[in-house]
């Protein structure tokens, strides 16, 4: 990681719980302008929490998080953050709304209220619903596309307002397995090819880490974090190991002693 | 009939109201399908009920000459219901469709004691729970025409941000909607639109204008502003086609736009099928 990028989520010091018991604790995490962040974690680990204490729908309970330098309270340029979250989890594939209509809805924030869409608009939603493949698709009702088609379409509408980040929340549940490869590479390409700064989170290390600029683990605490260069490359091993893969450790330049048994 | 809509004024009220609301309940009806709310609309039409028994009641008790119009009270008593439903959707977390029941409940119940204060039925009471052409008055009608304006404003007005809220209500909070705001705003349309139609169809089937068009539209409709459109021509059509038919063959006009509606239904569940078949 360049030192020289932009930072643009600093995640520092935060603790959530829920009730009595601590689901995140003692959280720092800085993801700079370009990465392809990969922040792996069991069911229940908190990864979802997180993902939510960033976006703004759950409130800040201990320590703080800044967006693109402003701190996450104040932030209000919400369309450079687009978000996708797990496809079963909000929507309803009854839905009488075709791909455009749905990719169209990701300019709501953008355009401001009481506002409509005008023809530069409709350009910018025809080369979102291009960019994820789905062209022919445009005019089709949402609920007869697949599900890895479904989850284009999200990511579509996500990227349709020129966001800087791109927060996704297990992108590839109900994808199935054979087109979790090819949506991946798509969101390679959005990396690479449009510079868009991506924050994923799975538990799905398997196929994101050869991806990925960086992996960051979740479990309550965020391991391999702030740790000794010995230390990082243990871990290495063993994740590589675990998962079979070359994997990239998360490296912040915090002073901290962290959970995880790195002691600096 | 056209004769007699030039002739007779409450023939007048009764057609352009019915114009009116054709329009207006299914195009919120819309929203109100697709968010899943269809029962808030039944929950609402009862507490409207409510509104208008106590109305009857005051009038008969307290100031018999005041000509008081039942429908203003109704749309109070609505508003409140719908204000009511939203503290109890937010009490029950996990069980949000409770509100409902409740809701319903209560506003038979109050309807019930008010009825009864007011010393029981009478015809008046009976046009509002069934609907009525003669008794639309031209004040009813001018009301009616507000509240519809207001509504269709609003929601060409509020539609980028009305969509996202019922199509993925997350999305639209993480994407810094003010979704609470839209949302109260929405169900207060609800409630006047549910207490403006109920005129013509009555408060028993009022929530059949907003949901059984939509339910048609959705089965043949490719997208979201074509089912808007589908939803607004099947309600007009069941409503201008039953009052007609209801003028000619002497039916109750608010059971004949209903059923109506109700061929109209079955008929693109049928169309749906066979165009399935001929694939």
């Amino acid at each position: 990681m360049k030192e020289t990028k932009k930072p643009i989520i600093e995640i520092d010091h935060i603790t959530y719980r829920y009730e009595k018991e601590n689901v995140l604790e003692d959280i720092h995490l800085t993801v700079h302008e370009g990465d392809f962040v990969g922040i792996v974690g069991p069911n229940g680990s908190g990864k979802s929490t997180l993902m939510k204490l960033i976006l703004g729908l759950l409130k800040i309970q201990k320590g703080s998080i800044r967006l693109f330098g402003e701190e996450a309270g104040k932030f209000k340029k919400w369309h450079k953050i687009g978000f996708v979250s797990q496809k079963a989890n909000s929507f309803n594939t009854g839905f009488p709304a075709t791909v455009y209509e749905v990719v169209a809805s990701g300019l709501t924030k953008k355009l401001g209220l009481f506002k409509f869409m005008k023809k530069e608009h409709q350009e910018k939603v025809l080369q979102a619903i291009d960019s994820v493949g789905l062209l022919s698709f445009r005019n089709r009702n949402i609920g007869e596309l697949s599900g890895g088609q479904q989850q284009r379409v999200f990511i579509a509408r996500a990227i349709v307002s020129d966001p800087k980040l791109l927060i996704l929340d297990e992108p590839t549940v109900g994808v199935d397995a054979q087109n979790v490869q090819s949506f991946y590479d798509m969101l390679n390409d959005l990396n690479k090819k449009w510079g868009i700064t991506l924050l994923l989170v799975t538990h799905d290390i398997g196929t994101i880490s050869d991806k990925v600029t960086h992996v960051a683990c979740l479990n309550k605490h965020l391991h391999f974090h702030g740790v000794t260069s010995e230390f990082e490359q243990l871990k290495m091993n063993e994740m590589s190991e675990f998962y079979g893969h070359d994997i990239h450790i998360l490296q912040h330049n915090h002073d901290h002693v962290h959970h995880g048994g790195a002691v600096q | 009939m056209i004769e007699g809509i030039l002739q007779y004024e409450f023939l007048q009220n009764a057609f352009f109201t019915g114009m009116i609301i054709g329009i207006v309940a299914p195009l919120i009806g819309v929203f109100i399908v697709v968010r899943r709310l269809s029962l808030i609309a039944d929950a609402l039409s009862h507490v409207t009920l409510a509104g208008i028994a106590f109305s009857l009641f005051l009038e008969k008790k307290f100031m018999p000459t005041s000509g008081l119009n039942p429908m203003y009270m109704g749309m109070a008593f609505s508003v409140a219901g719908s204000l009511f439903i939203e503290k109890l959707r937010s009490v029950y977390k996990h069980y949000q469709e409770l509100a409902i029941p409740i809701i319903l409940s209560s506003g038979i119940g109050i309807g019930v004691i008010f009825i009864s204060l007011a010393d029981g039925f009478n015809t008046d009471l009976f046009s509002y729970l069934f609907g009525s052409v003669s008794a639309v008055s031209r004040l009813d009608l001018w009301t009616i025409l507000a509240i519809s304006i207001i509504v269709i404003v609003l929601i060409v007005l509020l539609y980028k941000e009305l969509f996202l809220l019922s199509f993925d209500e997350e999305h639209a909070k993480a994407s810094g909607i003010a979704t609470k705001s839209i949302h109260f705003i929405f169900i207060v349309m609800v409630a006047l639109v549910i207490a403006g139609s109920m005129r013509i169809v009555g408060i028993l089937l009022v929530s059949s204008l907003m949901t059984l068009p939509v339910a048609a539209s959705i089965r043949i409709a490719k997208g979201f502003k074509q089912t808007i459109l589908y939803s607004v021509l099947f309600g007009e059509a069941s409503v201008l086609g039953g009052l007609i038919l209801s003028y000619y063959m002497d039916l109750a006009p608010g059971g004949t736009i209903v059923m109506l509606a109700v061929v109209i239904l079955a008929g693109t569940i049928l169309f749906k099928k066979l165009s399935m078949r001929s694939y």
